[in-house]
């Protein structure tokens, strides 16, 4: 199965490499910014793309390296939380994974949005949410972020759609939030993110199609994990090309296990799309850690060996990490600090997360309709229908005083 | 198929006082199709964020010629014409009305719209209640529903028991021109996604149209059904092209001394079940009347929610379901007329109900 990380990471073929391990660094004269060289992304249907040599400041060292751990920390906490069974149903860890969200993160600017799929809790922290809500919503609690109405895959920001729990659906949702930022003449860009799963949903070439014909302002963004479930992409895809395939639509491979290229590649592909030229298409080549699900262990269709390595060798938290601590950037004690501090945030989270309390049974009526009047609803039986206690959650919240 | 040429080159009639109507002998009327056209024309002015998108909706002014001009009026902002696609554009329009857009989504006819289900139901029906009330999903999917005519089975069937299975969706269901721009207007003004079930038969049917109708204010509340006609010896619950049988009979058997109370839905849900009931508890009589199939069709739901009811106490007959025969429709004139139910169905039901022989 190491073929397949190999594919995934396969290097352009006319292009000089860098791994990310033996990255170069200078530190700039005039600040106490440093100058990173990452690998060399491939191109599609572009003739030119985002820079191999990129700066960073300490701020941003510092903030990225604190959202990744929080990612990786809050990860752990939901497998083990899910272990003791205090998590139910789906639950799917973006643990490997982190660079591409954070990185992406880091390029947004106001008003840019997000969609994707039930991989979703990264996101939804990076877009507002504190890690209390995000493990508070995976167990149910009234502190989650959406009060335990939504769960692992249902979890919303400001511009950030969710968390979508139908595989390929987010597609054509993300090119319409798209084409609502065309409509209102906005500059933004909406990030509509999949997997290399998804990547083979019809959906995609529907949603890519009217997106390059109406120009709208959207990146298509496949996070390539290796595998769509348990299935490796070779035995999915008859390419796994995943950022040439939206055929007229250009497209960048990015190494997704480094935060460095992955933002500045969202930073380019930004400016590409803000000029009016979207949409583009992005393949983040990633690894992920844990099975498909916390009921997949993820050790029947690759080897263990394999995801040990991806650890020792690429592993974008470790990678960073290494670059910023050589290049001077920052101190060890420094990130020693955060990961201090991380520890205690998501040690808090947990605690609330087990112990808050959950909403009484009048929310199940509540949110059905927006704006309309009380319905009457039918329970199981006859005898259970009731007219809504309350329409909406926060009508409920609201009376056990929880806002 | 796109079978486009099928019904809309049949009626040609335009809102006028001056046509003559099967309906009206004076007074004004108005087609189904333009009660729809000015319903979008107006909304479409009134809020900037409304836009109509589907296939050949603008430059070919409608497939069924039903957004005929509003291209031209409103141009390429608000009027979008998309590939054939559904389930993209259904997907797009969902996605746009979760960032604030008003979308109108028009399925060329709803036989397509099985394409894009699942955007319908799992992506705009259930995030209001997924998000806890922080995403709305403003959108209206609209387009021509029913058995049509010559078509065969994939291009003839009612969607209304799909659409109305479930919760988070209001599914509106007009008959007349009156209803048709009135709920029409109140679904794209409502912040909910509203599937709004077209007649493809009705489009080119001219029907009474007031004055108060064609006032740009003009709006008819989604969840209230309407007694068309008062009776007191059955109650006939029926909608959309349900009405027209429905009526018919209701006039035939007051040839008879039978008055026939008439309950127009308009809405499936949310559900007036309140008017029926009423109806019934003076009645004591019921036929539920639709085209659809019987399996899980709306009659069942009518017939269970009566039964599950005070109002069962008050029956005097088993409540009886007159609905199109269960089975895909055929091709051919002869069968294709026998899949569907007719007045006679509607009149022999209601005489079985009294015991009239």
């Amino acid at each position: 199965m190491l073929s397949v990380l190999s594919k995934g990471f396969k290097p352009a073929a006319n292009s000089t490499v860098a791994a990310a391990t033996t990255v170069t660094s200078t530190r700039l004269a005039s600040t106490n910014d440093v100058n990173f060289t990452v690998q060399s992304y491939k191109l599609h249907k572009l003739d030119n793309g985002p820079k191999t040599s990129v700066t960073l400041n300490r701020t941003d060292a510092l903030d990225f390296y604190r959202k990744m751990q929080v990612i990786r920390r809050m990860e752990s906490a939901a497998g083990n939380l899910y272990k003791e069974k205090k998590i139910r149903g789906f639950c799917h860890l973006y643990s490997g994974q982190e660079a591409c969200a954070v990185g992406m993160k880091a390029a947004m600017t106001e008003g840019d949005a997000v969609i994707t799929a039930y991989r979703c809790h990264g996101w939804t922290y990076l877009l507002g949410s504190t890690t209390t809500q995000i493990l508070a919503e995976l167990t149910g609690r009234i502190a989650g972020n959406v009060y335990g109405k939504g769960g692992s895959m249902h979890m919303y920001e400001k511009n950030f759609y969710g968390g979508n729990g139908i595989v390929g659906a987010q597609q054509p949702l993300g090119a319409g939030v798209a084409f609502a930022m065309k409509y209102r003449n906005q500059k933004n860009v909406c990030l509509t993110l999949y997997g290399d799963g998804a990547a083979n949903q019809g959906q995609l070439f529907e949603a890519t199609n009217m997106a390059k014909l109406w120009g709208l302002p959207v990146i298509f963004i496949c996070e390539n994990n290796g595998f769509g479930m348990g299935t490796p992409i070779e035995r999915a895809s008859a390419s796994t090309d995943y950022y040439t395939r939206g055929d007229y639509v250009p497209g960048i491979w990015v190494d997704g296990m480094d935060i460095l290229a992955v933002r500045e590649a969202l930073r380019w592909s930004k400016e590409y799309c803000d000029a009016g030229k979207g949409p583009l298409m992005l393949e983040m080549a990633t690894y992920r850690y844990h099975g498909h699900s916390m009921s997949d262990p993820g050790t029947s269709y690759r080897t263990r060996d394999e995801i040990q390595n991806v650890r020792k060798t690429r592993d974008p938290i470790t990678g960073f990490k290494d670059r910023v601590v050589t290049s001077g950037l920052v101190t060890e004690d420094e990130l020693k600090e955060i990961d201090k501090d991380v520890r205690k945030e998501v040690e808090e989270a947990v605690k609330i997360a087990t112990t808050d309390g959950v909403l009484p049974p009048e929310a199940l009526y509540a949110d059905i309709y927006a704006n309309t009047a009380t319905q009457e609803i039918r329970g199981a039986t006859i005898d259970e229908t009731v007219k809504q206690p309350f329409k909406t959650t926060t009508e409920v919240l609201k009376s056990i005083g929880r806002l | 198929m796109r079978p486009v040429s099928v019904i809309f080159g049949r009626f040609l009639g335009r809102c006028s006082s001056l046509q003559a109507s099967r309906q009206l002998a004076t007074g004004s009327t108005c087609t189904i199709r333009d009660a729809l056209n000015q319903a979008l024309d107006e909304e479409i002015r009134r809020d900037p964020n409304v836009f109509l998108m589907g296939e050949e909706v603008a430059q070919y002014d409608g497939a069924y010629k039903v957004s005929k001009g509003l291209w031209k009026k409103h141009g390429d902002s608000r009027i979008w014409d998309t590939p054939i696609t559904e389930m993209g554009f259904a997907g797009i329009a969902v996605g746009a009305a979760f960032a604030g857009l008003r979308p109108v989504c028009e399925f060329m006819t709803f036989n397509f719209s099985m394409q894009a289900i699942d955007q319908i139901i799992n992506s705009a029906a259930k995030t209001y209640y997924m998000s806890a009330g922080k995403v709305t999903c403003p959108i209206v999917f609209r387009g021509p529903n029913g058995a049509a005519a010559g078509v065969a089975a994939q291009h003839s069937q009612d969607f209304s028991a799909w659409f109305a299975h479930c919760p988070g969706l209001k599914v509106v269901t007009p008959y007349n021109a009156e209803e048709a721009k009135g709920l029409l207007k109140a679904s794209i003004r409502d912040d909910n996604p509203v599937v709004f079930l077209e007649n493809e038969i009705l489009y080119g049917q001219p029907f009474p149209f007031s004055d108060e109708a064609k006032s740009e204010d003009f709006v008819l509340p989604i969840g209230k059904a309407h007694v068309e006609r008062v009776g007191k010896h059955v109650t006939i619950v029926t909608y959309s092209r349900g009405m027209e049988f429905s009526l018919e009979a209701a006039k035939e058997l007051a040839s008879i001394g039978v008055e026939a109370e008439v309950i127009n839905l308009r809405t499936l849900r949310p559900f007036d079940f309140e008017t029926i009931k009423k109806s019934i508890m003076k009645t004591n009589h019921l036929v539920t009347v639709e085209t659809g199939w019987p399996f899980a069709g709306i009659g069942a739901e009518i017939i269970a929610q009566v039964i599950e009811s005070e109002a069962f106490d008050y029956l005097d007959a088993p409540p009886y379901r007159v609905t199109g025969v269960d089975v895909p429709m055929p091709y051919t004139q002869t069968l294709e007329a026998a899949a569907l139910p007719t007045t006679a169905h509607v009149v022999k039901t209601v005489k079985k109900s009294l015991h009239i022989q």
